[in-house]
């Protein structure tokens, strides 16, 4: 069990996410990176997708009520297991990459949970970011050794190049509108989705699209022409054309890319 | 159908001709797949499995049917929406017309989304038919019906909207307390009553 002392920018419970419950109106939910909440897991001898701390940047402070081990990914260092005594705190802090962090606790995060799982999805208002004073409990997931794991790589600053399927809508664009030029990430990001600044992308259909599904990595086109990559927390269903796919292995990295930095597409 | 859609190497999108057969698809059971989502004219399937797209495509040849769908919701709702005056008008109905056209008539959940709890529900009849608002407003309060195009919902939380406000109803759309927490599920049958 850990006390939060400082909650940093913003930070969430979050595991592998919910599945097959877009019907309800609930997306996916789940860590944004989840390779690096596998490899925080791994290194405190946990299940790939038990619970862990997502938050942002560097900030978030926890005090052990009880001993217990720690790991953080996400930072661009080694996840080394670390043992915390009662009264010990850790802080998490990294390098100039990456922007979000994680923080395993041996036997996972412990929160409620809904629909299979114990992801705060802030889009449909399930669970809520952690404040300063709250108690992590930990869920008694089974565990194995602890061992220390590389953490999966992160985008640079001088951004990163993520490959892109063609998507159900592609023909509703110019063609290759994506791959041309380079992209922004812009402040106005957040789990739901994140949001590019570019040269904004012209329409061919100008037809009103009846709304469809969305998945997580469904890059959508709204009106102003500058795209957005969905992430986690995506709603189940959108009214703009999805003109591509971010290869599943690649939607970390547009997760991980900082504000004001560069992300380009290659075809898949 | 009139195509089968890439959506990326996990998911593909089967565009259907009618709502009723994407409820249609939405109910087939089919191995290897994971998740659907029914939009308005199209059936998002999550798979990795190449056969279950041609699965998909037999089906729909030998034309899928919808199974019966029993659930039916009414939704007492006091018809005091704020752009109910205007509506009247662009309609060139009286505003009891408004209420009554609206009251009158069956409804269909054709799809979840926007947020969590919102119903996309079909049906409306044509005179409603309005396109939305050039600006659409900033907030909405939760609990709100509205109208759009061929659509009706209700807003389940405060959010932004560009739909035409008829009422208000207190009976939460998004509950995380009940199960499941959404009122409404595609295929669901819905009818307004005026209190």
């Amino acid at each position: 069990v850990l006390r939060v002392i400082s909650a940093g920018a913003l930070t969430l419970v979050e595991d592998a996410g919910r599945f097959g419950v877009a019907h309800l109106g609930v997306g996916r939910s789940g860590a944004a990176d989840s390779a690096a909440s596998a490899a925080a897991n791994a290194a405190v001898g946990n299940p790939a997708n038990a619970a862990a701390l997502e938050t942002l940047l560097d900030g978030l402070t926890l005090a052990a009520l009880q001993p217990c081990m720690v790991a953080i990914a996400g930072t661009g260092s080694p996840v080394v297991p670390t043992p915390l005594e009662v009264g010990q705190s850790v802080t998490v802090a990294g390098g100039e990459s990456g922007l979000r962090r994680y923080l395993a606790v041996r036997g996972g995060v412990d929160a409620a949970v809904f629909l299979g799982s114990r992801s705060t999805d802030l889009l449909a208002g399930i669970g809520a970011p952690l404040q300063a004073g709250d108690v992590v409990g930990i869920a008694g997931e089974e565990t194995t050794f602890p061992e220390t794991v590389a953490d999966p790589p992160l985008p640079g600053a001088n951004g990163t190049t993520v490959r892109v399927y063609p998507g159900p809508r592609a023909d509703w664009c110019e063609p290759d509108a994506l791959v041309v030029s380079a992209w922004t990430v812009t402040a106005s990001s957040d789990r739901t989705g994140v949001r590019l600044e570019g040269a904004p992308i012209a329409r061919t259909i100008t037809d009103e699209l009846p709304p469809e599904g969305l998945l997580p990595g469904a890059v959508q086109v709204p009106p102003s022409g500058q795209p957005i990559v969905f992430l986690y927390d995506h709603p189940v269903t959108g009214g703009y054309p999805v003109i591509g796919v971010v290869h599943p292995d690649d939607l970390r990295l547009v997760a991980q890319t900082r504000p004001g930095r560069t992300i380009r597409f290659v075809p898949a | 159908v009139r195509a089968i859609r890439p959506y990326g190497p996990t998911a593909f999108l089967v565009e259907a001709e009618s709502i009723d057969e994407v409820h249609a698809l939405a109910q087939l059971r089919v191995p290897g797949v994971t998740q659907v989502v029914p939009g308005a004219r199209t059936l998002l399937v999550e798979s990795s499995d190449p056969a279950a797209a041609e699965t998909y495509r037999s089906c729909v040849l030998q034309g899928a049917r919808p199974l019966v769908q029993d659930t039916t919701s009414v939704i007492e709702v006091i018809y005091d929406g704020e752009d109910l005056a205007d509506v009247a008008r662009a309609t060139n109905l009286s505003v009891d017309q408004v209420i009554a056209t609206h009251t009158g008539a069956e409804y269909r959940v054709a799809l979840c989304g926007f947020t969590p709890g919102f119903a996309y529900l079909t049906g409306l009849p044509a005179k409603l038919h309005l396109p939305r608002r050039a600006t659409p407003r900033e907030s909405v309060p939760a609990g709100t019906l509205a109208i759009a195009g061929e659509w009706t919902g209700v807003y389940p939380r405060r959010s932004p909207g560009g739909w035409h406000l008829l009422g208000t109803t207190s009976t939460p759309m998004w509950d995380l307390e009940r199960d499941p927490p959404a009122l409404l599920s595609p295929g669901d049958r819905v009818t307004f009553r005026a209190i």
